[in-house]
């Protein structure tokens, strides 16, 4: 398993689209993965999951990485949260 | 509910009648509203069909929800379309999927409990935080939720309409008719609605008896009741009485004698004893129709309603596929004509969830539609041109309101015609072109809007209700939904007139056509066409046989000086009742 912690840049937090941009990336790796904010955890790959935390600018999420490829998993989601998903920091 | 009912008990209900026939048999009520959920069990050996069904209702759900953003991306532009991808998005959230999936499979209960009792948890979650911004998400998985349980709703109940039986209803919408008219439905029973609703129009086409606008049949009536349709009278019994059986039984009997005395003018020419001759065409919608319509003894088609293909599709059809449709209809009916009506979208003529229009019958509808999106209109006019190499057919405009849309309709149809010139692809160069007359102000633009076309076809049912100001599917207002209104009768005197005088030919294809009580009238006011829909084919041409054009006249130039509907209307009727005593006006 691979952890990491990261802050949300993006002026807009994980709103409609960055969610999606956030699943489409996650998908594409075997490893599970799973998002925790505060107490509550949900599945990086469901959309419907993602859209429920409510992450604004500023959050602290802990992502966790589980399976084969799950070095470069973090790596590609991690990057996606430091570019702030293209968007407006 | 606060009416007591004692089981058994004979209940009348009076609405309008629809669509004709008699129908007994058992009630099926059909909500519309928000789907209830009830956990229910399934057997191990229905689990394959019920996530199919899962299944279905989720493709179906993705389709209604990509109809939607199309047609939100147009109207709204891209930004607001944005809530209707997500909720694409959530549907195609393959891990949410497959946990309901796993969760039908592992806990045995029907579909839409799982995807209520999964979806509602996030819907929770969302509903507690303290943001705006989520409660809008919630709103937005409610829908998606919503979509799913009354897809999934609507599959259980086609499969169980496999035994006949009335459907009961608040409203059908155009939609809802088509493909109920693939189960069998004895009738329809609806609570809104008028007689020129489409829902109507279709269920007289599909010749499946239909009562509309009695306001409270979803109230008194529940599944599995058994009911008696009068779509003649317009009246529904509930728990009918031995009595009542028997003297529908003979009334159908006594229609049924007369359809038989029709089957023996269906192939001789609609014309009068005095020799006036009358087109006497059909209305249709699918090119399913063009078989019967023609053994109805039809002598074109004097209205195709191209916009039925719309209905249930995401996107408009490629001008192939509308091409298919057209060459078929026209094909069939060669040699003799066909014209087609280009879409007609709008009002309350499309398929279920399109854009909203805060009063849509005075929005973007017919023409206008047609000319704010030039690309869809080409399309369409080529596939139309294409049907027409072998110079039977025929193109009519909609909703026309001034001259002005005419130029530039013409003007598209020019393109159109240079287009498939240019690529060699052959089509009726002089193709004949109309317009229906159904706003007023074209009504009295008649004569120079004539000028620039072949022939006018007046559409009753939107002329009479943008004249008197009457929703045609309000049944708080459908009294005054007058087809003998003195203005409306007027007019289309007008109308005609107008045409003749700049030499081409006046047809009507409104309800009105069909309405044996009108028929004199409407052969005496001079019209050149009457176009109705096939199953009154036959009793409208047996009218126009037994009367002579001489009095038709005399007896529309009294009414042309009447002063009221009701003034009219019984006039007619005494004509025909001493003329014609053998057509059995039932109403």
């Amino acid at each position: 398993m691979v952890e990491r912690v990261i802050v949300i840049k993006n002026r807009t937090g994980l709103h409609t689209r960055p969610a999606a941009t956030l699943v489409k990336t996650a998908a594409a790796f075997k490893s599970d993965f799973y998002i925790l904010k505060d107490t509550f955890e949900i599945n990086g790959k469901s959309i419907i999951g993602v859209m429920t935390l409510a992450a604004d600018q500023g959050s602290t999420l802990r992502l966790k990485f589980i399976g084969p490829d799950e070095e470069q998993a973090a790596q590609a989601v991690t990057e996606l949260f430091e570019r702030g998903f293209d968007e407006q920091l | 509910m606060s009416a007591v009912r004692t089981s058994g008990q004979e209940i009348l209900l009076k609405g309008i009648a629809a669509a004709p026939g008699i129908a007994m048999g058992p009630a099926y009520l059909y909500s519309k509203l928000m789907p209830r959920v009830k956990m229910r069990s399934i057997k191990p050996s229905d689990l394959k069909s019920e996530l199919q069904r899962l299944r279905n209702a989720t493709a179906r759900s993705v389709k209604e929800l990509q109809k939607i953003l199309s047609f939100a991306e147009q109207k709204l532009g891209s930004q607001d379309a944005k809530i209707f991808e997500a909720q694409i998005m959530i549907l195609n959230d393959s891990i949410l999927m497959g946990t309901i999936e796993d969760r039908i499979k592992d806990e045995l209960k029907n579909a839409e409990y799982i995807v209520s009792d999964e979806i509602s948890k996030y819907k929770r979650l969302m509903f507690a935080a303290q943001d705006e911004y989520m409660h809008e998400r919630a709103h937005d998985v409610d829908d998606v939720m919503n979509r799913i349980i009354r897809n999934i709703q609507d599959q259980r109940l086609f499969s169980r309409l496999e035994g006949e039986s009335v459907i009961v209803s608040e409203k059908l919408a155009p939609a809802d008719t088509v493909i109920f008219s693939r189960n069998q439905v004895l009738g329809y029973v609806t609570d809104l609605g008028g007689v020129t609703s489409h829902a109507a129009i279709l269920s007289r086409s599909l010749k499946i008896p239909a009562v509309v606008g009695l306001r409270t049949a979803t109230k008194h009536i529940r599944s599995g009741d058994f009911l008696a349709i009068d779509g003649y009278a317009g009246f529904v019994a509930i728990n009918p009485t031995e009595e009542t059986r028997e003297g529908l039984k003979r009334k159908a009997k006594r229609f049924k004698d007369f359809e038989k005395h029709l089957v023996g003018i269906v192939h001789l020419p609609a014309e009068t004893i005095d020799h006036r001759h009358i087109a006497l065409s059909s209305n249709i919608e699918f090119p399913e129709e063009v078989e019967f319509a023609f053994a109805q003894g039809s002598e074109g088609i004097g209205l195709y309603r191209t916009e039925s293909q719309l209905i249930g599709m995401a996107k408009y059809p490629t001008e192939d596929e509308q091409y298919e449709v057209y060459k078929r209809v026209a094909d069939g009916f060669f040699p003799h004509s066909v014209i087609f009506r280009t879409f007609d979208v709008g009002g309350d003529k499309l398929a279920p969830d399109a854009y909203q229009e805060e009063n849509p019958f005075l929005g973007c509808r017919g023409i206008r539609m047609l000319l704010d999106h030039p690309e869809i209109f080409q399309e369409h006019l080529r596939a139309i041109l294409r049907a027409s190499a072998k110079k039977n057919v025929c193109i009519m405009f909609p909703m026309i309101s001034n001259l002005y849309e005419v130029h530039r309709a013409k003007s598209y149809l020019d393109k159109a015609q240079e287009d498939l010139s240019s690529r060699g692809v052959p089509f009726d160069k002089r193709i004949k072109i109309g317009v229906m007359i159904e706003v007023p102000s074209a009504a009295m633009m008649a004569q120079e809007i004539a000028s620039e076309v072949d022939f006018l076809s007046i559409g009753t049912n939107d002329l009479i209700q943008y004249m008197l100001a009457v929703d045609r599917d309000n049944s708080y207002v459908a009294p005054l939904f007058q087809q003998f209104n003195p203005a409306v009768v007027r007019t289309i005197k007008m109308v005609v007139d107008a045409g003749h005088k700049r030499n081409v030919w006046v047809g009507i294809c409104g309800e009105m056509a069909g309405d044996p009580l009108a028929t004199m009238l409407l052969v005496g006011l001079g019209l050149d066409e009457l176009s109705v829909i096939p199953s009154i084919l036959p009793e409208i041409k047996d009218i126009i046989r037994s009367i002579k054009y001489k009095d038709a006249k005399r007896i529309a130039d009294r009414a042309l000086a009447m002063s009221s509907d009701t003034e009219i209307k019984e006039y007619l009727s005494s004509v025909v009742k001493s003329k014609l005593p053998e057509i059995p006006l039932d109403t």
